[in-house]
């Protein structure tokens, strides 16, 4: 997948988490958290998601690299640009 | 003149009386559709597909969830929760409290189930099995949506209720079991308002209609709104419904001072249990909860106007709660017997609160609801004063009595008083 395939990828997956939510003003540099109602289970499943979806993991350490797009983008690139 | 009761002889401090209504039932979302639907005759079961067991009937509601949920909050909670959060916004509404103004730290909420966590343990099977069971693709939401309190701990989030909030699982008596909680802990002086009632969401696990199924219990027939037919001959079983009806209830000293619309008093009630078998009830034991009822009331038989029989369509209950009734109640020439599950099914945990909910109207408009789908009556049903296919007016209601049994022979009964 490419960079920008990924962002597809999370979008669509925070379309599911966060149905009420408007993502088209997202700005990729700022946190989610700053933008979004996002709590600790919507951060678990977004991993889990990912699991099931492709069947990427994430340790919990890294669990940091998703506080942004461009950050969870960046993180994702090497583990799911073969798929 | 009313009769006297007991409970009219206790302080106002101490007696307990329903302010507010909220429901959902498969053909009707709120206290006066309902009523309506069940004057008109109106069913609410229809057909019905589910996972690994395929087509069959059941009460389905429509209640728009929505109306006090975002997506976000329905998607992370559960079917009950739903049900739980609809019903008692509405009993809120209908109760005419100033919310903003309750002090939410003495608000109770006590909801009575059948089960839960079944619907979410299948989902969560169904979704590991497309990833050959590996638990790691078991969803962390899974906890929170089983534990026992969910369809209580739901509500009191949505309406950031901080008293105590738990679930009552009695099985199919839970509706009253839930009511007569909340009346216990108003009368304890554990909360000062307390939501109470029962909910189920049953229809959406496959392992109630296929375990009904495999005991020869589940309901058949070719027109599904005929499908529920108690004290009918050709009876087969139970149709499984959802919904939920849950009660404002307060001590009448409160309900008078802030002026509110009251819709009946609790001024009886027994809980008791058969001690005898899983599964098959015990009249001899039924008959002795509804005496403890009257005993408690300070009633005598005759003094009842309306009984919501409990009656679920199989061959075996229906008779044996008859032969109970009719040891009580054969010679009183002034009572009326119906059953409201003629009409939605068996709504599980929500049954006794629902049913109790669509014979309060009588009170107002003393009119008894029929039991319907009654072709033929099974003699071994017969009792006198069943008011059957076509609604009964009275000259006046003034006492209700709603009997609720469960497996594991737990029997609840209780009686509403006019006020």
């Amino acid at each position: 997948m490419t960079p920008a395939e990924i962002r597809d990828e999370i979008i669509d997956i925070l379309e599911d988490i966060s149905p009420d939510e408007d993502l088209d003003g997202l700005d990729d540099q700022k946190p989610f958290r700053d933008q979004l109602e996002l709590d600790s289970m919507d951060f678990l499943d977004i991993v889990m998601e990912l699991r099931k979806r492709h069947r990427v993991q994430i340790p919990e350490e890294d669990y940091g690299n998703l506080a942004s797009m461009h950050s969870t983008v960046t993180y994702l690139e090497p583990k799911m640009k073969d798929i | 003149m009313i009769a006297p009761n007991l409970a009219s002889k206790l302080p106002d401090e101490q007696r307990i009386v329903i302010t507010g209504i909220g429901l959902t039932a498969p053909n009707g979302n709120d206290w006066q559709s309902f009523r309506q639907a069940l004057l008109e005759k109106r069913s609410g079961v229809q057909p019905y597909e589910i996972r690994y067991f395929g087509e069959t009937l059941a009460g389905i509601c429509d209640f728009d969830d929505k109306k006090y949920q975002s997506k976000k909050d329905i998607r992370r909670g559960t079917r009950a929760g739903s049900i739980g959060v609809y019903t008692a916004n509405e009993a809120i509404a209908h109760s005419g409290l100033d919310w903003e103004n309750v002090d939410k730290s003495r608000v109770g909420i006590y909801v009575g189930v059948t089960e839960h966590g079944n619907v979410e343990t299948e989902n969560e099977i169904f979704v590991i099995k497309g990833f050959d069971y590996d638990t790691s693709c078991w969803s962390h939401h899974h906890n929170p949506r089983t534990v026992a309190n969910n369809p209580a701990g739901e509500i009191a989030l949505n309406l950031n209720i901080t008293g105590p909030h738990y679930t009552i699982g009695a099985a199919c008596a839970a509706g009253n079991a839930g009511i007569i909680q909340g009346a216990q802990m108003l009368r304890l002086g554990e909360c000062d308002l307390a939501i109470a009632g029962g909910t189920s969401e049953s229809i959406h696990t496959f392992g109630i209609f296929a375990s009904f199924n495999s005991q020869n219990a589940l309901a058949t027939h070719a027109d599904p709104t005929a499908a529920s037919r108690p004290f009918d001959k050709k009876r087969n079983g139970i149709v499984v419904a959802e919904g939920g009806c849950l009660y404002t209830l307060e001590r009448l000293s409160d309900a008078k001072a802030r002026g509110a619309e009251i819709y009946g008093e609790l001024v009886g009630y027994a809980m008791n249990t058969d001690a005898t078998d899983f599964v098959l009830p015990n009249p001899e034991r039924q008959a002795q909860c509804v005496q403890l009822a009257l005993k408690k009331a300070g009633l005598a038989p005759d003094q009842i106007d309306i009984l919501s029989t409990h009656a679920t369509g199989t061959m075996s209950g229906d008779f044996q709660e008859c032969k109970a009734l009719r040891d009580i109640f054969g010679e009183c020439k002034n009572i009326r017997f119906n059953n409201t599950k003629s009409y939605i099914g068996h709504a599980m945990g929500a049954a006794g609160a629902l049913e109790l909910a669509g014979n309060l109207s009588a009170f107002r408009d003393s009119v008894v609801h029929p039991t319907i789908n009654v072709d033929e009556l099974d003699p071994d049903c017969s009792l006198p004063g069943l008011v059957l296919n076509e609604p009964e007016e009275r000259p006046r209601v003034n006492y209700i009595l709603n009997n609720s049994f469960g497996m594991l022979g737990i029997n609840s009964v209780v009686i509403i008083g006019r006020i």
